[in-house]
């Protein structure tokens, strides 16, 4: 058995997951501090590929990177770079389709935390750089942890936006999700099996992960925001 | 003058709007919650900024609207104890302690070696390696206060430092503030609404009412003559009649029915009885009013009644008086009372 999918798969769930993480956590403390109105606004931006269907979110990464349009045709122009179809242009899929969870949960864990501790801390002297990664950073540890989890599974089991953006190529994009469709589609269905209980195996061991990280999360008091897989 | 402070700030609605001078003593903002005692710290410490003023803490300006001073709070050097104390819950005491030299360059082993004697002076020996969650609301105090007092503040500022412990420990944690801050040497603030704990710490008495210094004075004369309504009711009077000057010497009581004659309140806007000055009288007429007996309270050592003027209906109509139990034992039984209003038993308010 070519295990090329659980490969791709990881590697591409593992480096969204780093760039969800940052940007996540960058957008969720900036928007939390943001008065009400602009909040919603961007609230509903960064949260619409929670909601929309993955085939439509697909669309739009097509819209923008395709080599037939205006910034994909400037890459394709200028550097060579045909990103679409490529095992990272499924890191981008997965990255935009991963990325509420993350900025979610952050969102939620920041907007809980204390902010007198951060004014004591300024009038105490501490900078502001040593004041975010050295409280308010381990004081919403729980929530960022859990984000960064959930972007992680939700980013291993990226389809619809994947198949649109990377295709499914064998040994070069294929990823579980696209396999199980594809092996199942040409009737392979013992494979198909296989790679259904992989996919099953590694979703239960981060959902255990997860239900871990929120029983001691309330058990230490702090609160983050849970927020539901979607598939 | 060690503070000088000249602040204005508009929340839509509600405006701060503070003025205050003080030398190297205790003095404290009394007032209501939300009257902008909290606030007024906060724009010295820095955390927020006023529209306009300025803050000036021994010779160093910290904020000036008109020269585009605005210092970041932490280069002020403002100790503030917040009502919460905020310890870092992820730090340990020492830890905790030690956040406040971080801005010192000095050696570790020196840091270690004052943050351990300060530990000691704040009766925190043994709970270096306790999270702030294991400690006592004591003890969280005193770490919070000995990590203020490690970072070397030039003011400081105590937010209702008393608000979240139980009334044995208050009384304890209050005399330990005090020796602390006796050998402080700057200004100290302290932000209060309990009048008692205010008179037993500071020199000099601010009134904060409605984002404004309502009235500003020492301490003893700010309780035993206060001359505007808001620091009559924060020093612990509670029954007012609205007052109207009527020529000569006159003034109308206008929500007890009667008239007194006295000297010096052409400006009188209210009158209020002393609380500890209640004089019971038999009889009507010359200086005192008639009220109804409504409700007669047995407080073990005292008895409280519960009088309305008759004829008056307003806010201020209804009283609540405390006399003492002999004092009472001759009016016993009687349906109407008279309270005496000469000059000594009673507070003249111009505001």
């Amino acid at each position: 058995m070519d295990l090329f999918p659980l490969w791709n798969s990881l590697r591409i769930a593992l480096i969204s997951a780093v760039i969800v993480f940052f940007s996540g956590i960058f957008c969720a403390y900036y928007v939390a501090k943001l008065p009400r109105l602009v909040k919603g606004i961007f609230d509903v931006v960064l949260t619409l590929p929670l909601v929309l269907p993955p085939t439509v979110v697909g669309y739009f990464i097509l819209m923008v990177l395709a080599p037939n349009t205006s910034f994909g045709g400037w890459l394709m122009e200028h550097f060579e770079l045909k990103i679409v179809m490529t095992w990272y242009s499924a890191v981008i899929a997965s990255s935009v389709v991963a990325f509420p969870l993350m900025y979610r949960t952050a969102r939620g864990a920041f907007e809980s935390f204390d902010v007198t501790l951060k004014y004591s801390a300024q009038t105490l002297g501490l900078s502001n750089m040593y004041i975010f990664w050295r409280i308010i950073m381990p004081y919403c540890k729980q929530g960022i942890i859990a984000g960064t989890v959930l972007a992680f599974a939700r980013a291993l089991g990226e389809y619809g936006a994947t198949s649109m953006v990377a295709g499914y190529t064998p040994g070069r994009t294929a990823t579980i999700s696209t396999t199980v469709y594809q092996l199942w589609r040409t009737d392979d269905e013992v494979n198909a099996f296989k790679w259904v209980m992989i996919n099953l195996a590694i979703s239960a061991v981060v959902l255990l992960a997860v239900n871990f990280l929120e029983k001691k999360d309330r058990l230490t008091g702090s609160k983050a925001a849970s927020v539901e897989i979607r598939g | 003058m060690s503070l000088d402070l000249s602040i204005k700030k508009d929340f839509g609605g509600f405006v701060l709007d503070v003025s205050l001078q003080a030398e190297n003593e205790v003095l404290a903002l009394l007032g209501a919650s939300g009257c902008g005692k909290s606030m007024t710290l906060k724009c010295i410490a820095g955390i927020v900024k006023p529209d306009e003023g300025h803050i000036i803490v021994n010779g160093k300006t910290l904020f000036d609207s008109d020269k585009g001073i605005n210092i970041s709070p932490q280069e002020r050097g403002a100790g503030l104890l917040f009502q919460n104390y905020a310890l870092f819950p992820n730090m340990n005491v020492e830890q905790n302690i030690m956040s406040g030299m971080k801005r010192f360059s000095v050696s570790k082993a020196e840091k270690k070696a004052i943050c351990r004697e300060t530990m000691k002076k704040f009766y925190l020996d043994g709970l270096e390696k306790h999270r702030p969650s294991q400690l006592s609301g004591g003890q969280q105090q005193r770490a919070a206060l000995a990590r203020i007092m490690v970072s070397k503040p030039d003011i400081l500022m105590l937010d209702e430092p008393f608000s979240a412990l139980d009334s044995f420990l208050r009384w304890e944690l209050e005399q330990e503030l005090m020796r602390v801050l006796e050998d402080f040497e700057g200004t100290s603030i302290i932000v209060s609404h309990n009048r008692d704990e205010v008179y037993r710490i500071s020199n000099h008495i601010a009134v904060i009412a409605d984002g404004k210094v309502d009235c500003y004075d020492e301490k003893t004369s700010l309780f035993a003559e206060p001359k505007t309504y808001q620091s009559a009711l924060l020093t612990g009077c509670h029954n007012f009649s609205r007052a109207e000057y009527l020529g000569e010497n006159r003034v109308r009581l206008i929500d007890w029915n009667t008239e007194i004659v006295c000297e010096d309140c052409e400006e009188a806007k209210y009158i209020a009885v002393k609380p500890g000055l209640v004089k019971l009288e038999r009889n009507s007429g010359g200086v005192s009013a008639g009220f109804r007996v409504d409700k007669i309270i047995d407080n073990f050592n005292e008895i409280i009644l519960l009088l309305s003027a008759d004829s008056v209906v307003s806010e201020y109509s209804s009283l609540n008086v405390r006399v003492a139990k002999e004092e009472w034992q001759s009016f016993a039984g009687s349906r109407n009372i008279n309270l005496s209003l000469a000059r000594e038993n009673i507070l003249i308010l111009n505001r």
